[in-house]
């Protein structure tokens, strides 16, 4: 016993021990599997759209519909905006250096860059 | 440091409390260590709707009944924001529940246990979401973004549910006799099961903790197991019931509840498939999926008949 | 008070509570079919889709309850004290099955997926057409009952008209198991639109709505729905009756059966 107790925490008790006497493999039915939507949710008005999460949905009106079900069942939102999420592009962080660290060099674009001489006050 | 050491990048992310996120360089130990955790945390919030789920019919009032309906509601939404979180990590929701289904994959095996009285509804409540709340508190904190944001969401959600557990447990301790023993009963039941959710004790790993490394997790087993403890046995009082644990005593020493020996042999075996329910309650499972086959299959082939129309419109 | 005017009162308040606990009987019973797809439901977004819809009609029914109690609580004062109080649950689990007033409809199996929400078609396109009338019942109580549901009701009927499309023009499967549903749930759905004593008494009063009015609006709507999910109405049906005035299908029993266990087990405690 004590052999193969390992140190695990709730949730987290590794596959080499079976969750089932039996294992019975299925084949992933592609028709029946709806695709991934991206949600965002207006809090309030006045409030920007914030992403809230995602589900499955078969169409938009569905996903609207889900949305509302899943993410506001305690009244968090006045409007609802869905993406299928494949459609979001997004930066690449491996390429963040070249994305963002560039700004970090043109310090020019600071204020505090430029010393100015003491008799210009208040610029 | 290398700007291309990637694994020494990523560790100091961790250390600095910098989340990591979906696109982010990590180790594909991390990575398995997240999907396997996380979706391990999903199943159980789907596998446990079925105990409670099982007293939406014979709820005692209606009021009782709307309470335990919207209880149980919330663990699917639990279920569906973590199966969401484990998809940005590159699986898809249907993957990981096939494997749910056939047998590979975990969930807590808590759910195994049968809830055979109303007064089981408290009991869980009150304890085994008392458990789970401890764990997911600390989870909010976790260092994978989207798991974390899902925890937080979860944790507001999950406030009411330990609460209601109490309150019906409380409300049996007021009543007849039969009520009380019904209570005690419950509570015989669950607290063990309850102990074992913390999963074994902290002295019988040999192996590095990766997972703290990792800020995964940030505590460890028999630091949450010994807060719940301390908590239950304050909290039993108020119910003017007792815990069933004769050696359950206040340490004046360690400022701590001692407590008796989990029976390991029971856990394991539960964890193994050998619990009073694990075969109904995967059975369940499955069959919902399977039965459900036809209609998500119906909805998504209508989906594209419609998006067909709509282009020839366009068109 | 004269004993005429006297009875006449009593009369009225018993067809005020017979039509209450028939709204709230209908709700109850179609919650507690619905509330068993809680966990079991085909996918987890539908899964709390119907259980959302379960609790709107749950809270529907316990307006209901709790408004009947009232008045027969107050009835009660007025002749005889000391009598056990009514309360929403005393209603809802103390009852049997001939004293339930819910139709026929709402009582009938979940089946599989496509059943349940054509039933819940049949039943939400009713719903709406009653509540948008009952907003402006005599009786405030029961208006302002109405105009907290319609909104729900309008969502429900909204969800589940898109999900008789889906399946009726989904797959050739799914056609052929919506359409045999219907098959098997037309029959209840005449029933409805034929007012009970208790309606009759209480239209002229304008506190209930005319259910017979309502059939054709009702019809309309459910034409447009099944044709634009290629599926026909059935024709020359033999229509079920008697739920209205306690008389139903066997399988009422067992709903209350398993609902009313613990009241029934353990009579007069406090949960």
């Amino acid at each position: 016993m004590q052999s193969f107790i390992k140190k695990y925490y709730y949730g987290d008790i590794p596959d080499d021990v079976a969750g089932s006497t039996t294992v019975i493999s299925k084949e992933i039915n592609k028709d029946a599997t709806w695709p991934l939507w991206e949600v965002f949710i207006r809090s309030k008005q006045g409030l920007d759209h914030k992403h809230a999460g995602s589900l499955h949905a078969a169409d938009a009106q569905m996903a609207i519909e889900n949305a509302r079900d899943v993410y506001t069942r305690r009244n968090e939102g006045v409007s609802i905006w869905v993406v299928e999420s494949k459609y979001i592009h997004s930066t690449n962080p491996d390429e963040a250096e070249s994305f963002y660290e560039p700004a970090a060099d043109k310090i020019y674009r600071h204020p505090t860059f430029y010393d100015l001489p003491d008799a210009v006050k208040h610029m | 440091m290398d700007l291309h050491d990637f694994p020494a990048l990523f560790q100091q992310k961790i250390d600095s409390e910098t989340k990591i996120e979906p696109l982010d360089w990590m180790p594909d130990a991390y990575r398995k260590t997240l999907i396997r955790q996380i979706s391990q945390h999903a199943h159980s919030e789907v596998v446990g709707m079925l105990p409670e789920g099982n007293w939406i019919s014979r709820a005692p009032s209606l009021k009782r009944k709307a309470i335990l309906i919207a209880k149980v509601q919330d663990e699917a939404g639990h279920g569906l924001y973590l199966y969401s979180s484990c998809e940005t990590l590159g699986t898809s929701r249907e993957a990981t529940i096939n494997d749910l289904h056939s047998g590979k994959a975990k969930y807590s095996s808590i759910f195994n246990y049968p809830t055979l009285t109303w007064a089981d509804m408290g009991a869980i409540g009150w304890l085994v979401d008392g458990a789970a709340i401890l764990n997911q508190v600390m989870l909010c904190r976790t260092s994978y973004g989207p798991y974390a944001r899902a925890m937080v969401r979860i944790c507001k959600e999950e406030s009411f549910h330990q609460r209601q557990g109490f309150d019906i447990l409380y409300t049996l301790s007021k009543g007849t006799d039969e009520q009380k023993a019904m209570c005690q009963d419950a509570i015989n039941r669950w607290w063990w099961p309850s102990l074992m959710m913390f999963g074994p004790k902290d002295s019988e790993s040999n192996n590095t903790d990766q997972s703290m490394k990792w800020k995964i997790k940030r505590k460890t087993n028999d630091e949450l197991r010994q807060q719940f403890v301390d908590m239950c046995a304050e909290q039993v009082k108020v119910l003017n019931m007792t815990l069933p644990d004769q050696e359950l005593k206040w340490n004046t020493e360690t400022q701590h509840y001692d407590f008796g020996e989990i029976n390991w042999d029971e856990f394991w075996n539960v964890v193994k498939g050998n619990g009073p329910c694990n075969k109904e309650r995967l059975d369940a499972r499955r069959k919902a999926h399977d039965e459900g086959e036809w209609v998500r299959e119906a909805a998504k082939a209508y989906a594209k008949k419609r998006a067909g129309k709509n282009k020839h419109i366009a068109a | 008070m004269n004993k005429n005017s006297e009875i006449n009162t009593n009369n009225k308040n018993t067809f005020l509570t017979d039509y209450c606990l028939h709204l709230a009987d209908n709700s109850l019973i179609l919650a507690q079919r619905n509330s068993a797809w809680c966990g079991h439901g085909p996918i987890l977004e539908q899964d709390i889709a119907i259980t959302n819809i379960s609790l709107d009609i749950l809270g529907q029914a316990r307006n209901f309850y709790q408004y009947t109690a009232e008045i027969l609580n107050s009835s009660k004062n007025n002749s005889s004290a000391a009598v056990t109080e009514v309360t929403e649950d005393s209603l809802a689990f103390l009852r049997d099955n001939r004293e339930f007033k819910n139709c026929l409809l709402v009582e009938q199996e979940n089946g599989d997926w496509g059943k349940t929400i054509l039933r819940q078609f049949l039943f939400s396109n009713y719903q709406y057409l009653l509540y948008l009338q009952l907003q402006n019942s005599a009786d405030e109580k029961l208006a302002a009952i109405a105009t907290k549901a319609i909104k729900e009701v309008t969502y429900h009927l909204k969800w589940s008209s898109e999900w008789v499309i889906r399946l009726g023009d989904g797959t050739e499967e799914s056609h052929q198991r919506i359409t045999q549903s219907i098959h098997e749930l037309w029959p209840f759905t005449e029933e409805i639109f034929i007012n009970a004593k208790y309606e009759n008494e209480l239209t002229e009063d304008k506190i209930a709505v005319d259910v017979s009015v309502l059939k054709d609006a009702w019809y309309k709507k459910t034409a447009a729905i099944f044709a634009e999910a290629t599926l026909t109405i059935p024709e020359n049906v033999f229509a079920q009756k008697g739920g209205k005035h306690g008389a139903h299908t066997e399988k009422l029993g067992y709903i209350l059966a398993e609902m009313q266990f613990m009241q029934r087990a353990y009579p007069g405690c406090i949960w």
